[in-house]
């Protein structure tokens, strides 16, 4: 009896791994390999020039030093700059909006209609919404024909040749793309409140102002954290906007290059090295944003125990 | 029992699963073998790489094999049943030579059907593909010199690698300066190609016409690339030597006369290929000229021209007409393109074919000039042609521009052309836009220029730019 019943349970281990391996084959081809060997070849020279192929041959850290002396940090600066030119609306504008669709005191008529139209510019591919962006904003395009026809400007504005347009383009097409599923994720989480806090608030004589700022707001925190680590690692990894929006130049002066753009230029020319290193830079920086987003959260949470607890 | 059947479910799922997981990556790998049994003796399917649909057109329209042409034109068919597929890449950003590479790298693992048979390369890079084993002699394919005798020497020369010519073309690309007769008529009181020339026959007198048009109220130029390749093409030496990027004295003047023009508002700050630039040329453009070669005259200068593209190509719609041409200040050449057979082809009497009906052939080339306007590579049919006195281009509204053309043919000197060309003139125009716009100084654009070429190209190490 005794032997059977081990028996037993050795078999069924034995299937849960065979229905698990599917999963770490497709993890193991597909993401740990390359992942170790973006490590590895960031560590040689291994380029094209033309089609004879240079390398690999082991150089140490000169990818690496010729990276941070190279423009890597203006980079990472361009793209946390366009992300935040993107977020701030963007998040202001998305905690508006669902503080007003779950308000029960506004009543506002056609909810889902509003949901579906802000969540629209989400369904559009990035490329060809910034390619729709290049031509309307382009020197003979309908903005710039619009404004003259008003008499606002004589001379057309050329957008795409100043820094503050071209980088007001990207963070305004990322927060017209992402404003609605952000407005969406908050409004579940604020319906995700008990009813009850807001009944009491009411209760209590609290306007609207004080029941968003004391009621809402900490209560969506969880939420608010997990819009903010996702948003920068995918700010963190912006590219197909401003990749097409200037054409994959990055121009004015590089000021619109971001991170993946300059690691696809290193593609571009096949130069496995140089970009591997873009790569390992990129990864660790992710890895540090987030492992401090999450520490500052648990943190914020021990606090606020600590001075209820205070409080009390 | 019922422990049994449990077991075989789940180890059959579990094989289903293993097995899709194999079929993606092995699906290709399937597929191709049965095609090949399929077949048989492999290779009714040519495979032609290029970057538009230029050659394409030219091939549907002047090959004597073709039998009919899909209705999407991605395939042509000829009369023996054999398939072209065309596959065409952007040109732009290395697009096309970086998927050519992969294709090539792959060529020898492809199966007869996918092999490329032929590629088309331009003159920017033509010796990155000459310079390598992937192109084949065509002497090897059967052209004998005797074929080849009424071509341009340059033409030949460019694609001649240690006494091996490996490619052959249809066109010579001499450039001009093409104006608008009705604003050279009110600049200059004339639209007479010879006085024109005259008027504008070396810079100095180039940029006093630009200054007359401007105040007129007309743009010289469209843009900040226009007159580019009319400096680029009189360098002293190519771009590269060795690993040092070398930036001709020559290139610089184009950065000073362009800023200039900038500056004192005689261009439109377009940029080659953008609409804008596109639109200079068409009947709302108040542009006097534009430097083109042969292709671009009869293709895109055409194209743009026109108030209504899809409507006849006549006089009456969009400026069609308006436009002549003359000399410029300064020779030069722009684009070409080269008909290469890439090595592993399994056609070659196809291929040979095509390259002796398309590029040696004195009527059919006399006929594609005559048809298309464009500048054909034979010297005795364009002879014949610049010497008819009865022809004209209608779209130039009855000037014989063969004859301006022939004198420029045989002008062109590609001795310093070079495999990084392209990398080069691309990156150096988009390095030195925000200089010409105003946005940086032109330390930052050289700067700018040094950091984008080697990226691009990884095995150069340093620019140099003229000392004064």
């Amino acid at each position: 009896m005794k032997a059977t019943a081990t028996k037993k349970k050795v078999s069924y281990a034995k299937w849960g791994y065979l229905f698990i391996l599917p999963f770490f084959l497709v993890f193991l081809v597909f993401q740990l390999v390359p992942l170790v060997s973006t490590f590895y070849y960031s560590f040689f020279e291994y380029y094209r020039d033309g089609l004879t192929v240079v390398g690999p041959n082991f150089v140490g850290l000169k990818n690496y030093q010729e990276l941070l002396s190279a423009d890597l940090p203006k980079y990472i600066g361009n793209t946390i700059v366009m992300w935040l030119i993107g977020f701030i609306p963007q998040i202001i504008v998305s905690l508006v909006l669902a503080a007003w669709f779950t308000d029960v005191r506004l009543r506002i008529k056609g909810k889902t209609f509003f949901k579906v139209v802000i969540y629209l510019p989400n369904l559009i591919m990035a490329s060809a919404f910034a390619m729709l962006f290049f031509a309307l904003f382009s020197v003979n395009g309908p903005v710039n024909g619009l404004l003259k026809s008003m008499g606002v400007i004589h001379t057309p504005i050329r957008f795409l040749s100043s820094v503050a347009g071209t980088r007001g383009l990207v963070g305004l097409m990322n927060f017209l793309m992402w404003f609605g599923n952000t407005t969406i994720l908050l409004m579940a989480a604020v319906m995700g409140i008990s009813p009850s806090m807001f009944e009491a608030a009411e209760l209590d004589g609290a306007d609207h102002r004080q029941t968003f700022f004391k009621i809402t707001l900490p209560l969506i925190r969880p939420i608010l954290v997990y819009v903010l680590i996702t948003s920068m690692i995918g700010g963190m990894q912006m590219f197909d906007i401003p990749q097409i929006l200037t054409n994959g130049k990055g121009s004015p002066n590089r000021t619109a290059t971001t991170v993946i753009m300059y690691l696809n230029n290193h593609l571009y020319s096949k130069n496995y090295g140089a970009a591997g290193a873009i790569s390992v830079v990129l990864f660790i920086i992710c890895a540090i944003l987030c492992v401090g987003v999450y520490f500052t959260l648990n943190q914020e949470d021990e606090k606020k125990h600590h001075h209820k607890k205070g409080g009390k | 029992m019922k422990k049994r059947t449990k077991k075989l479910i789940s180890m059959s799922l579990a094989s289903i699963m293993a097995l899709s997981l194999a079929g993606c990556g092995g699906s290709s790998g399937g597929s191709d073998s049965s095609k090949k049994e399929g077949s048989g003796d492999a290779g009714k399917t040519l495979n032609i790489w290029c970057w538009n649909d230029e050659f394409q057109s030219r091939f549907n329209d002047y090959y004597p094999e073709v039998e009919k042409v899909s209705k999407d034109k991605s395939t042509t068919t000829l009369k023996d049943g054999t398939v072209v597929k065309w596959t065409i890449n952007p040109n732009e950003n290395n697009n096309y030579q970086n998927k050519l590479d992969e294709a090539l790298l792959n060529q020898e693992k492809a199966s007869a059907d996918d092999k490329i048979d032929i590629f088309l390369i331009e003159a920017d890079y033509a010796l990155k593909y000459v310079d390598s084993d992937y192109t084949m002699d065509i002497k090897d394919l059967g052209l004998t010199d005797d074929d080849l005798s009424e071509q341009y020497q340059y033409t030949k020369d460019i694609v001649t690698i240690d006494g091996t010519q490996k490619g052959t073309t249809w066109q010579a690309t001499p450039g001009l300066f093409a104006y608008r007769r009705s604003i050279a008529k009110d600049v200059l009181g004339t639209d007479d190609p010879e006085q024109v020339q005259a008027a504008v026959a070396d810079w100095d007198k180039f940029n006093a016409v630009a200054e007359k048009a401007n105040e007129k109220g007309y743009k010289m130029l469209s843009g900040y690339d226009d007159a580019y390749r009319t400096f680029s093409n009189n360098v002293a030496a190519p771009w590269v030597d060795g690993k040092t990027v070398k930036v001709d004295e020559n290139i610089m003047k184009w950065v000073d006369q362009t800023k200039t023009f900038t500056d004192k508002g005689y261009n439109n700050k377009t940029s080659l290929w953008d609409d804008a630039w596109a639109k200079d040329q068409g009947p709302e453009g108040k542009v006097f000229g534009f430097f083109y070669s042969t292709w671009g005259i009869n293709f895109t200068l055409l194209g743009n021209s026109l108030a209504d593209p899809d409507g006849e190509k006549e006089v009456g719609n969009g400026i069609y007409g308006d436009y002549a041409v003359c000399q410029g200040p300064e020779p030069y050449y722009w684009g070409g393109t080269w008909i290469c057979a890439a090595t592993g082809t399994d056609n070659k009497d196809e291929v040979a074919d095509i390259m002796k009906k398309l590029t040696c052939d004195k009527d059919i080339m006399k006929q594609i000039t005559l048809d298309t306007e464009d500048y054909t590579n034979n010297k005795s049919a364009m002879k014949e042609i610049a010497d008819d006195p009865d022809y004209g281009s209608a779209f130039l509204g009855g000037q014989n521009h063969i004859k301006l053309f022939a004198e420029q043919a045989e002008k062109i000197d590609m001795s310093n052309a070079g495999k990084y060309d392209q990398g080069c003139n691309e990156k150096i125009q988009a390095a030195f836009k925000d200089y010409f716009d105003g946005k940086v100084d032109e330390d930052t654009a050289k700067k700018n220029f040094e950091k984008a070429i080697t990226e691009l190209y990884p095995n150069l190490e340093k620019v140099e730019w003229p000392s004064n």
